[in-house]
């Protein structure tokens, strides 16, 4: 292998690092005013008028200018790596997305299921913050993590197969492609039914109302990351949202289309990321919605109703699939 | 610890059964001021909680004792300062009672719409906080608690066209009032509740056919009738187990008989029966103020003359006790008079404070997310639990 590819992997890699940064940082702006709207509000304005465009920037800089506090009782090495641990694999999962055809990290044979993999990882680093802050809050959060996680991983990755089973390959771009004529989403009753359960486990995987039982502040004040300031706090949002905006285009790839749209091709990641943005503002409106649910609640929901749905929705695809190639389509 | 002595190790068991204390309060997001829990949990479910009182102490009785009948009923709305109208009158009304001083009518009928108005103030502050505790600050709540915030709002704004002060009035005086309305406010007040009126089926509509909502608030944190009727509670609390118990309604005071209105009763004690009962009192609230405001009779204001000193008032020797009706139940002043300008001895009946102690006998046996739906279901205010 000569140093060039890699070199040139690396370039790319750290672009797209960077662009998502940025978009992660401007995604939270677009929450709040979007926010602000359904509560009659302004949200942010005076930083950057009009409406606050620099915001993003001023929150940065204030985080890192904090004092960063470490508990005396906390378990040092787990409590500081905890916060590098969360964010890796929230990054990590950005190197699959194609953004247009050739266009991404890495196309792999497998992205969906190395999304689903890194993306469940996670829970590690949630876990560690929980339990090194020594602090009881963390560590009911930290429970509840691990309850919530196990639970929808199942369901969101069912969900995430129908497309999968529909398309007959796991690389991405593939998936795309199959989507040419009829996006999974239009796919008659099973395209619907799984881009609901798949909405409802994004809810679920990424904390958001109502099952953000593990930030819960009114219960745990703010849940695993009670303990945390400045720049490690800023790590962890920044890995919430960056999953967040993962999984929202993980959502347009697989049900959406992805960069499929009317126009001419270079204007395919526009349409990409215009329709993982409708994603994420489906889910900040139901997050400003409802109220959050119960723990137990929560995992019923899952295990009772979730899991067997996805389950058969994923059988039912199959046997479509097997009817439609016996007939020969 | 002794040196010698080993370090005891604790055996864990894995039945899930280690039980663990944790504190929520006196400084926690939806603790409602500063009360402080002592939650013993074992894994998620309260087994059992200690509650802890007094942080909000200010010897709000003794000071009583050394301010003048004149200078009292503005600090008397420090007592419960979310509903603070309804204190004055419940301060007032005692020394009323002891001096035997007649209320002009019109006076009356201001002390009714305004208790009104702060009872729709004080419930719009109580809804928005409890689905605030219940959908979190980055969630459906704080959306609702905005709506309402925003509702509460206008009445402000009215009673801040009567009597200059947003929060703490002292509207009420000894023998009727110290302001009368300005001109146009009944009609501004009628806009208002018009306004609140149709609000008011927007929030029912986001939260009753929200099954999220109601998985959370129904059956969860029942009072049962017993429990209500032995512990005490009043106001809404004991109206939501199937008790219709209301100040306006067995003891009328303020010429509340004058007024047509229903008491709303639920009987199944939850922190949703809890809920439809001051939902319905948003609406009897604001059917008692049109009342009031059509049939407002002229004449003076206050049978005292205007304020020219602060011991201007004296009553004679004697005692009194009065109890009105306020937004979280019964609220009893008991005052004992030497005969001077002040008070010897004052004595405060809080709503809350009765209320919050049925906290022991519905806790128990929830989860810890419950813990603060019921919290916020009581609707207690720190002012008035410690005062």
């Amino acid at each position: 292998m000569t140093l060039t590819p890699v070199l040139w992997h690396a370039i790319e890699a750290f672009i797209v690092l960077n662009v998502l940064l940025v978009l992660v940082a401007y995604v939270t702006l677009l929450e709040r005013k979007f926010a602000a709207r359904m509560q009659s509000r302004i949200g942010p304005y005076y930083v950057g008028r009009p409406h606050g465009w620099l915001q993003p920037v001023a929150d940065a800089v204030k985080l890192m200018m904090k004092e960063d506090i470490v508990p005396t009782a906390s378990d040092r090495a787990v409590y500081n790596l905890a916060p590098i641990v969360f964010l890796v694999p929230c990054l990590l999962i950005f190197a699959t997305i194609p953004f247009a055809p050739q266009l991404g990290v890495a196309d792999l044979n497998i992205g969906v299921l190395f999304f689903l993999a890194v993306s469940s990882l996670e829970i590690v680093g949630l876990f560690m913050g929980g339990w090194g802050s020594n602090n009881k809050y963390a560590l009911l959060s930290a429970m509840r993590a691990v309850n919530q996680i196990i639970s929808y991983d199942l369901p969101f990755i069912f969900a995430a197969l129908v497309p999968v089973v529909l398309a007959g390959s796991m690389q991405m771009s593939a998936i795309v492609v199959a989507q040419q004529g009829l996006w999974f989403v239009a796919y008659p009753v099973i395209g619907q039914l799984a881009f609901i359960a798949f909405l409802v486990a994004t809810l679920a995987a990424e904390n958001r109302v109502p099952f953000d039982i593990l930030e819960a502040e009114s219960e745990l004040v703010a849940g695993f990351r009670v303990e945390y300031s400045g720049m490690k706090f800023a790590l962890i949002q920044l890995g919430e949202y960056a999953h967040m905006l993962g999984t929202s285009f993980l959502g347009a790839l697989l049900f959406l289309g992805g960069w499929l749209g009317p126009g001419p091709e270079w204007l395919g990641p526009l349409w990409l990321l215009l329709k993982a943005i409708v994603i994420f503002l489906i889910v900040t409106w139901v997050r400003w919605s409802f109220v959050r649910i119960r723990v137990d609640q929560i995992l019923a929901i899952s295990w009772k109703l979730l899991l067997p749905s996805t389950l058969m929705l994923l059988l039912a695809t199959g046997l479509v699939v097997a009817m439609r190639g016996a007939s020969g389509g | 610890m002794p040196e010698t002595q080993a370090r005891q190790v604790v055996e864990i068991g894995y039945g899930g059964n280690e039980r663990l204390m944790m504190n929520m309060g006196p400084q926690h997001p939806s603790s409602h001021g500063v009360f402080r829990m002592i939650l013993t949990l074992e894994g998620e479910t309260v087994v059992a909680v200690d509650a802890v009182i007094g942080y909000l102490h200010r010897c709000h009785e003794k000071l009583g004792e050394t301010l003048t009948y004149v200078q009292y009923p503005s600090i008397a709305s420090k007592t419960d300062y979310v509903s603070a109208m309804t204190a004055e009158l419940a301060y007032v009304s005692a020394v009323e009672q002891i001096a035997k001083v007649e209320v002009p009518r019109r006076a009356q009928y201001l002390r009714v719409i305004v208790a009104e108005l702060q009872r729709i103030a004080s419930h719009c502050l109580w809804l928005g906080t409890w689905c605030l505790d219940m959908g979190g600050a980055l969630g459906g709540g704080a959306t609702v608690f905005l709506y309402c915030i925003r509702e509460r709002e206008m009445v402000l704004d009215r009673f801040e066209e009567l009597t200059g002060a947003r929060l703490l009035y002292g509207f009420h005086q000894t023998g009727g009032t110290r302001y009368d309305i300005p001109s146009g406010w009944d009609k501004k007040v009628r806009e208002t509740v018009d306004f609140i009126e149709r609000r008011l089926d927007e929030y029912e509509a986001m939260l009753e056919d929200n099954a999220f909502f109601r998985v959370r608030t129904q059956g969860v944190g029942v009072i049962s009738r017993e429990v209500a009727e032995s512990v005490g509670v009043s106001g809404p609390l004991i109206r939501g187990s199937g008790v219709g118990y209301d100040v306006r309604r067995a003891e009328p005071y303020s010429s509340y008989g004058d007024f047509d209105f229903v008491v709303p009763v639920e009987t199944a004690g939850d922190c949703y029966a809890r809920y439809r009962v001051r939902m319905v009192e948003f609406r009897q609230s604001i059917r008692i103020i049109r009342q009031a405001l059509d049939g407002l009779p002229e004449g003076p204001i206050s049978s005292r003359p205007g304020v020219k000193s602060v011991a201007q008032v004296r009553v004679p020797k004697g005692e009194g006790y009065t109890r009105v009706e306020g937004a979280r139940g019964e609220i009893g002043c008991y005052i004992v008079s030497d005969g001077g300008p002040k008070p010897y001895r004052l004595k405060w009946r809080g709503a809350s404070f009765s209320n919050l102690a049925v906290l022991p006998h519905i806790v128990p046996g929830h989860k810890v997310a419950d813990v603060v739906a019921i919290m916020g279901s009581v609707d207690p205010v720190f002012g008035e639990v410690d005062r």
